[in-house]
């Protein structure tokens, strides 16, 4: 071969290896990516039922129920809004506490129970994980606005 | 007034920082060597300034000065001693002081060890260097003042954050920010480079050392951040693709492939432009894990900073820096040329092909960490990108790559052939084969990922067998002594290195294949297994630390009914902060770890208790001080020594050409012969 027609192989070998390697990480990158969702919104059935995603808010408060032999934990995940049932079994992180922020990661049930592999409160005591807080954040402007229009019906017509 | 005098200390530094980027600049430009002399003053008195400041704000902390904001918040006077003084560094106006504290000392060393530079590249270096430090010592006194006051002061501070009063995070945060900031020395030589357009073997030469010692720091620092998450966080895990990690690993994937291309730059002027891209990049890339971790984009127990003007204010420097030193880039990069040429199979190409395959995975991690970040702050709602990607995406790009590392050090430059290569190479084949297929009669079970990772070590391994015995016989001499003693430090350090990354792969590959682990609940008198071990808890009893309160279980670890170890894993809430932690404990061994950690309470009597067994863990953290360790006995290779005692000899001003550095690489000379620079 010419030098040229070498080099010119070399670079479309370098194409093609290219692209494979990009195709390769999109692919995974779009089979990974893991959505969050709020209570209210599970409860809306926005929620995927078929792939993994998280829901995160507060821990309600007198929800936690362990069973009477090994670690498996119930508990309930509101916004404020709405509260959807969660279970899940195994150690539990360091500041998993009633009244305090939670996101889980994991399936949810046919019967509406989210059925968490992984549950995730973060380092700081007065920390809550971004998700969590938008979701109650978003709760709280949803009833504010409902409530609003309720009183005040003639300013109903402002986005 | 001893803060008074470190905020002013600051602002004079600020101005030194200024007048080194600036004035050398011009002189370097105008050819005034006054100006270009006042390089060298100017960055000591910069770093003296810095330093001043540095230990008054670690004076407030050591002396429970509360009066001080930052004191304030982030220390206590319970705190030991030793956590007060790494305190400083625990919060985000200490870490930016740090950060500009290390630049200064980096800046510092230029200075110091320059002799063999000509006085213009000197002057532009440093005031590259200047102009960054400026940039960071704006940001603290604007936005990250750590000398502000409270009034009136607290009776006792808020403590620091318990997960990080810990011995790792005392080292883990400078060795890390070492690394971050080691690498504005190649950033600054490649600027400095461009604007003289001086890019040449010799410029390659004098960066080389300078940013494999900053790799080898960045090595240590994410080793030790890798270590401590194990044994802090309590999950058992040593690497979890988090945000905060890959900021740290982006620039250390780029800055590997810059320590490769810089090696063809220096023995064979080849790869100028992209060895000087690389070098921007390394840099860009450790300026935006700055912005990422200390912005508060992201949260976690590394963002401190939840001001938004900060991370305007790093957003801004970083499209400074970046865009400045690509435009630069851009419009130098045309005149530089190409270099020494090669053939497709050679030394050349397969360092080119692993570069490009560490850019890939670059990327690829970049996206996975950019990516939630742009969707959020475009409003398009919250999402993460799972560990599977990482995983997924990183075994098929580093498998080529990690293939190639045992050929490269093997091959010849410019042109190797195939079936010499090949022929070489077939005691490594059938060692890499061997091993792969050993590992299912050893080990019991097999799995592709366990074959494909123990055939790349023993690969590797045996590569770095095969390429010390060929350097020894290339060698006339028929002392063995002389022989090994020909061979250069890097070299040494080379296959050092290599050999760490096998020993970290063996760690890896057995850890994720063989571990086990089991969350149970336990009563005193209970009895768990794990992975062959009988772990019993003997009791549960409640003590007092200096600053916490703990549940303190002693368990028993039994194997074939021999006692193998008693460990007591802590669950401590802290007296300031009331944060409960889980302070695991530790079965150490050179083939396994088992690892036990204390949940909560999940009856009157029982508790969760979460056991592992982690066969071949500390070969990961082993591996990468190897690599460390190869990488410092490069820079300490005598041919950069040698250059600075022969250095009087040349007249300072007279540039120093390329084909005169070339035959100090004299291994390489020896063997491929004087294949000329340029075309």
């Amino acid at each position: 071969m010419k030098p040229r027609s070498k080099r010119a192989l070399a670079v479309i070998l370098a194409l093609v290896a290219l692209a494979a390697a990009s195709a390769l990480v999109l692919q995974a990158f779009q089979s990974n990516l893991v959505f969050f969702f709020s209570p209210s919104q599970v409860m809306a059935n926005e929620a995927p039922r078929e792939r993994s995603f998280r829901v995160g808010g507060l821990v309600e408060e007198g929800s936690i129920e362990r069973a009477a032999q090994g670690l498996t934990i119930h508990f309930k995940v509101t916004d404020t809004a709405h509260a959807i049932p969660v279970t899940y079994t195994g150690m539990l992180p360091d500041l998993f506490k009633e009244g305090k922020g939670v996101v889980a990661q994991g399936r949810l049930g046919a019967d509406g129970v989210f059925r968490a592999d992984q549950v995730l409160a973060k380092h700081d005591e007065n920390y809550m994980a971004p998700e969590a807080a938008e979701a109650l954040k978003n709760a709280a402007a949803h009833k504010a606005q409902s409530t609003a229009t309720l009183a005040v019906p003639a300013a109903g017509a402002r986005p | 007034m001893i803060y008074e005098l470190g905020h002013l200390a600051l602002i004079l530094a600020l101005a030194m920082s200024l007048a080194q980027g600036v004035l050398p600049m011009i002189g370097a430009q105008t050819g005034n060597a006054a100006w270009m002399g006042l390089a060298r003053p100017t960055a000591r008195g910069q770093f003296v300034f810095v330093l001043i400041a540095y230990l008054c704000l670690t004076h407030a902390f050591v002396t429970n000065d509360f009066s001080v904001a930052l004191a304030a918040n982030h220390s206590n006077s319970t705190l030991p001693l030793h956590y007060r003084i790494t305190a400083v560094w625990g919060n985000h106006e200490g870490s930016i002081l740090l950060w500009s504290l290390i630049l200064a000392g980096w800046t510092l060393a230029v200075s110091i060890f320059s002799r063999q530079l000509d006085d213009r590249m000197l002057a532009r270096v440093l005031g590259v260097m200047g102009l960054i430090s400026c940039g960071f010592i704006l940001f603290t006194l604007f936005t990250s003042n750590p000398f502000e006051r409270m009034f009136p002061p607290p009776a006792d501070g808020q403590d620091l954050n318990p997960l990080l009063q810990d011995p790792g995070m005392v080292i883990h945060p400078p060795m890390l920010y070492m690394g971050y900031v080691g690498f504005v020395v190649a950033f600054a030589f490649a600027v400095a480079a461009l604007i003289s357009g001086q890019l040449d073997a010799a410029w390659a030469r004098w960066s080389r050392p300078w940013t494999t010692a900053a790799w080898c720091f960045l090595t240590i620092g994410i080793a030790l951040g890798s270590f401590w998450a194990y044994y802090e966080l309590g999950w058992g895990g040593w690497w979890f693709w988090d945000p905060v990690e890959n900021a740290s690993f982006l620039p250390w994937l780029v800055g590997t492939a810059l320590i490769h291309s810089l090696a063809v730059t220096e023995k064979r002027g080849g790869f100028k432009m992209w060895t000087a891209l690389l070098a921007i990049l390394t840099f860009s890339l450790s300026l935006l894990g700055t912005f990422i971790v200390r912005s508060g984009v992201l949260s976690s127990v590394h963002a401190f900073a939840t001001d938004p003007t900060r991370g305007v204010f790093i957003l801004g420097f970083l499209a400074v820096v970046i865009g400045g030193s690509l435009a630069l880039f851009a419009w130098r990069a045309p005149q530089v040329g190409l270099g020494g040429s090669f053939e497709p199979v050679s030394r050349e190409s397969m360092l080119l092909a692993n570069n490009v395959l560490l850019l890939v995975a670059a990327a690829a991690v970049l996206l996975g960490t950019l990516y939630p970040l742009a969707v959020d702050a475009l409003g398009m709602g919250k999402l993460s990108v799972g560990p599977p990607y990482f995983d997924t995406v990183f075994v098929p790009l580093m498998t080529p790559a990690l293939f190639l590392m045992g050929i490269g050090p093997i091959a010849r430059w410019r042109q190797a052939r195939l079936p010499e290569l090949a022929y070489r190479l077939r005691w490594a084949f059938g060692v890499a084969a061997v091993s792969a297929l050993a590992a299912f009669l050893a080990l019991g079970k097999w799995t592709p990922m366990i074959g494909l990772g123990l055939a790349l070590a023993a690969w590797i391994a045996s590569t770095v067998v095969l390429a010390l015995v060929t350097r020894l016989q290339e060698h006339k001499s028929p002392d063995w002594r002389r022989r090994f003693a020909a061979q250069p430090g890097s070299f040494y350090g080379m296959l050092l290195a290599h050999l760490g990354v096998a020993v970290f792969i063996v760690g890896v590959t057995i850890v994720s294949g063989f571990e086990s682990e089991s969350d149970v609940r336990m009563e005193p008198g209970d009895t768990a297994t794990v992975a062959g071990y009988q772990v019993r808890l003997d009791k549960i009893e409640d003590v007092t630390g200096p600053n916490y309160q703990a549940s303190r279980a002693t368990l028993s670890v039994i194997q074939d009914g021999k006692l193998v170890a008693i460990v007591r894993p802590d669950r401590r809430v802290y007296n300031v902060s009331r944060s409960p932690m889980t302070e695991v404990a530790i079965d150490r061994g050179l083939l396994r770890d088992v690892y036990i950690a204390l949940g909560d309470p999940v009856s009157a009597t029982a508790w969760s208790v979460r056991l592992h067994h982690k066969p071949f863990v500390n070969w990961i953290w082993i591996g990468c001080m190897l690599m460390a360790l190869g990488g410092f006995l490069a820079v300490m290779d005598r041919r950069y020594r040698k250059l600075r005692v022969s250095e009087p000899v040349r007249p300072a001003s007279a540039p120093p050409q390329a084909d005169r550095a070339l035959p100090i690489g004299g291994v390489v000379v020896a063997r491929s012969g004087a294949g000329g620079t340029g075309r």
